[in-house]
């Protein structure tokens, strides 16, 4: 994919440092970044959380947050430089020369005005044209960006719209009035991965037509190597390695490159050694759950998030619902944590019909059945201690608090935390030892089975990776069944024995992982895999035995 | 992307850091000490305070005696006043005094006392109830529309008028004054505590606690309850500052309190027919109740500008 295009420098940064604010945890946000961007490219900038990737782009666009500032180094976008530009100039650069791609598009647009207006809005400050060559400018850009039925587009608010559309508007804005410089922040972070397959080839066809150069933020290897030509790797705010896509990913240099491509669970996982599998101690028949209240007068069509979803957990064995958002994989969850209520169908635990037990059986059920959340930031109560989060569930269940204190320092230790860390405060973590400090909680429980609902997919690709080393570990200390929830095949690869692939409330396959990823059987999970980023990549596999 | 999150070395060997333990409400409190409205109110609040504490020790009389050798002095002058026993002591009528020789200086500061107990009381009992109907109707999904329903009700009639309404109804007397006032008060207080459980109750933390089998009163108590205790303090100030002036309206209507219970609203009530000749004696309650609601106001803003939960945030150390 490397570009033979006019070697035009489009952005050119030199040597640029910028401070973080005094008393952030290092002194500065990134130091001595050097890089070019030519027009028709594509440079990625990779790394994990707080790398300094975005800060990078927020300098580019004039856009720091106040308490960051630049010590040294020049941006150039054209030949002009960026950092001596008064304000307004900066103002009309954005948009005309320079324009960004966001992560988030719900929170990009205005959600009080219509798609086409905000548009609009760009040409009439940017442009002299009369509003009806306006608004053919804004149709052509809906088809360019494959809207459909560009004037229902251009009339509808961003909230009738699916996520996917709303970025494919973000793009439209961005792209309308053909910049020279794209910047893309995580844009397809936020989707679906086949909503994101169509992201990607979007962004990469508008850089073929137009020659725009593009700087693109990520953390996700497998979309650097769908994407980049050139790639930038950031760690704690320094350069780690730059270089074409293919140097870097074919022959990275630096131990850290090679840590985090090893991070990247392959596309194909290596066979599991078949778990030991005992007896049936979930089983699951018709569960429904529907949404939408009958009105007074009126009833409403309902809405089914689960659909006649039938399935069974063994004892010792690690079962995977891999599905897109809206799938219903976390209803079925939540279900059986007893978080809420299904319409029908019916959940058997060990034997036991939970809905006909009384509430001290229930309770004891309860017990039985623990959760990890996904975000690691909102699943802890951060007015409480940690260890006070774990002892809780204990005494609820009658153990002694000397007791419960004595094995909650046990279980930090197995997730390897220091015991003395029980007396802080959830601020004081990062988000991988949060999610281990939840684990602990869950198993200080002594659950049967654990259920992780997208329990790692908020973490960067390394602490990812350690936690889930860390879920088989544990899993194999305490003999439970895990119900592992993901929207990610990959995440699911690395750890399901067997796995469900969900798809509008119902189930289209299920079967071992490896058979399901190699040979998916069902129109939808082929379609799951063929999205996959980087997936003509060999990532874990290849260079494993080079760490 | 907060940039000072995640490191990348593995998390085994990341050193916990450590801070000192509660340093989130060490820090919050000295943020909150630091604030000037906040040193204003609580200033001016204090010395109020203490003018209604020390009251008989300030050059004070028997604020309900009449001396009616001594009616309508004006402000500032000098001479004696009989007691009740018809003993005669040399005083100074910094204030002046009313038509039947009552001292204002010393109704004032008395007056004082009235003002903020009831002002305290309402703003206790408003809190507690409307926490407790904002708790169940938050919580328990089925409660929440009759409740919220007779809140609406309840918000529908004029706070001052409801306020008259009851307290002529029943006898009069501080507990009636303090409850009528606070019903006017409670629905306010349970719209606020409700938001707060409602964008409480799904977070993951909250429903962690459910799959550990926490009593409800539990996790209303240690999981949601301490979310909705800055805004309460904020709310209760305001509530505070506005009962003063709700108790001064009914004290200057001649209603609420029994009439040998010196309060500003009655020495105001007693100067209106006299406004021409002697504003002073409308005056100088005016003036205690604006600068006691000032100051409680004040606070309320600093503290709402400190606790407010959009700087309050943590995301992660």
């Amino acid at each position: 994919m490397t570009t033979e295009a006019t070697p035009d420098t489009v952005l050119s940064v030199r040597d640029l440092t910028i401070h973080l604010p005094r008393g952030g945890d290092r002194p500065h946000a990134v130091r001595h970044i050097s890089f070019d961007i030519h027009a028709g490219e594509v440079t990625c900038l990779i790394g994990e959380s707080g790398s300094g990737k975005s800060v990078i782009s927020q300098c580019v666009m004039g856009l720091l947050p106040s308490g960051l500032g630049v010590d040294s180094g020049t941006v150039e976008l054209l030949g002009e430089n960026l950092l001596a530009a008064p304000p307004g100039r900066l103002r009309s650069l954005r948009g005309t020369r320079m324009a960004m791609v966001f992560q988030e598009p719900t929170t990009a647009l205005n959600p009080v005005m219509t798609c086409g207006a905000q548009i609009d809005e760009l040409l009439v400050q940017h442009t002299d044209m009369d509003a009806a060559t306006r608004r053919a400018r804004i149709i052509e850009i809906f088809i360019r960006v494959r809207l459909p039925d560009p004037p229902r587009i251009y009339a509808s608010y961003p909230h009738q719209l699916s996520g996917g559309q709303r970025q494919r508007i973000c793009i439209a804005m961005a792209t309308v009035l053909r910049p020279a410089l794209l910047i893309c922040d995580e844009p397809t972070t936020a989707l679906d991965v086949t909503t994101q397959a169509e992201i990607l080839r979007l962004i990469d066809e508008m850089r073929r037509e137009t020659g725009t150069a593009v700087l693109f933020i990520t953390h996700d290897f497998g979309v650097v190597a769908d994407i980049a030509d050139q790639v930038m790797v950031l760690r704690l705010g320094e350069a780690v390695e730059q270089g074409s896509r293919d140097a870097v990913f074919g022959q990275p240099r630096e131990a850290y490159t090679r840590m985090l491509l090893a991070a990247v669970p392959p596309a194909v996982p290596a066979p599991r050694p078949p778990a030991e599998i005992g007896a049936v101690v979930v089983l699951a028949s018709h569960l429904d759950k529907t949404y939408g209240a009958s009105g007074w007068w009126r009833r409403s069509q309902p809405v089914y998030a689960v659909r006649d979803v039938s399935f069974q957990l063994r004892a010792g064995e690690t079962l995977g619902i891999v599905g897109e958002s809206g799938s219903g994989k976390s209803t079925v969850a939540r279900y059986l944590a007893r978080l809420h209520d299904t319409n029908g169908g019916s959940i058997e635990v060990g034997g036991h019909d939970y809905a006909r037990l009384d509430r001290t059986a229930q309770s004891a059920l309860r017990r039985k059945i623990q959760i990890v959340f996904q975000d690691p930031y909102r699943s802890l109560n951060p007015r409480r201690t940690v260890g006070d989060s774990i002892v809780e569930g204990p005494l609820n269940f009658g153990v002694s608090e000397a007791q419960a204190w004595q094995r909650a320092a046990q279980l930090m230790e197995q997730v390897h935390l220091p015991a003395h860390a029980l007396k802080r405060y959830p601020n004081e973590f990062s988000g991988g030892q949060r999610q281990r400090i939840c684990i602990a909680r869950a198993l200080a429980c002594e659950p049967e089975i654990l259920i992780a609902d997208e329990a790692v997919s908020a973490l960067d690709v390394s602490v990812q990776a350690q936690i889930l080393k860390l879920l088989d570990e544990i899993k194999a200390a305490h003999k439970f069944s895990l119900l592992f929830i993901t929207h990610d095949l990959r995440v699911a690869g690395q750890i399901c024995d067997r796995v469900l692939v969900m798809h509008r409330g119902q189930i289209v396959e299920e079967g071992s992982v490896h058979r399901v990823l190699a040979d998916p059987q069902h129109a939808y999970t082929r379609s799951l895999i063929d999205s996959l980023p980087g997936r003509h990549f060999d990532f874990g596999n290849a260079l494993l035995e080079t760490v | 992307m907060t940039p000072a999150r995640t490191s990348i070395t593995p998390p085994q060997d990341d050193p916990v850091k450590s801070p000192a333990p509660r340093a989130l409400n060490r820090s919050l409190l000295r943020r909150v000490v630091r604030n000037t409205l906040v040193r204003i109110g609580v200033g001016a609040l204090l010395a109020v305070m203490a003018l209604g504490l020390c009251a008989p020790w300030l050059g004070t009389v028997d604020p309900n005696t009449g001396d009616f050798m001594n009616i309508n002095v004006v402000p500032g002058t000098s001479g004696e006043f009989t007691l009740f026993s018809g003993e005669s002591v040399p005083h100074i009528y910094w204030m002046g005094s009313d038509s039947i020789g009552r001292d204002i200086y010393s109704r004032l500061l008395y007056g004082t006392r009235v003002s903020l107990a009831i002002g305290a009381q309402v703003a206790i009992v408003a809190v507690l109830a409307g926490t407790l109907i904002g708790i169940l109707s938050g919580y328990f999904r089925q409660l929440d529309g009759p409740l919220m329903r007779l809140m609406d009700a309840v918000m529908a009639i004029p706070g001052i008028l409801m306020a008259v309404a009851l307290v002529s109804f029943w006898r009069g007397g501080m507990a009636t004054v303090v409850f009528s006032i606070a019903i006017t008060e409670i629905p306010r207080v349970a719209r606020l505590v409700r938001s707060v459980v409602l964008s409480v109750r799904d977070e993951a933390y909250v429903e962690a606690a459910r799959t550990l089998d926490t009593p409800t009163h539990k996790i209303l108590w240690f999981h949601i309850l301490p979310n909705a205790i800055a805004p309460l303090i904020v709310q209760a100030t305001f509530i505070c500052a506005a009962a003063i002036l709700v108790e001064a309206t009914l004290s200057f209507l001649g209603i609420g309190l029994p009439a040998d219970v010196p309060t500003w609203g009655s020495v105001m009530a007693g100067g209106r027919v006299q406004f021409t000749e002697r504003p002073d004696v409308v005056l100088f309650p005016g003036l205690f109740l604006a600068v006691t609601v000032l100051a409680i106001n004040l606070l309320g803003d600093g503290l709402r500008d400190t606790l407010d939960p959009k700087f309050n945030k943590r995301a992660g150390p």
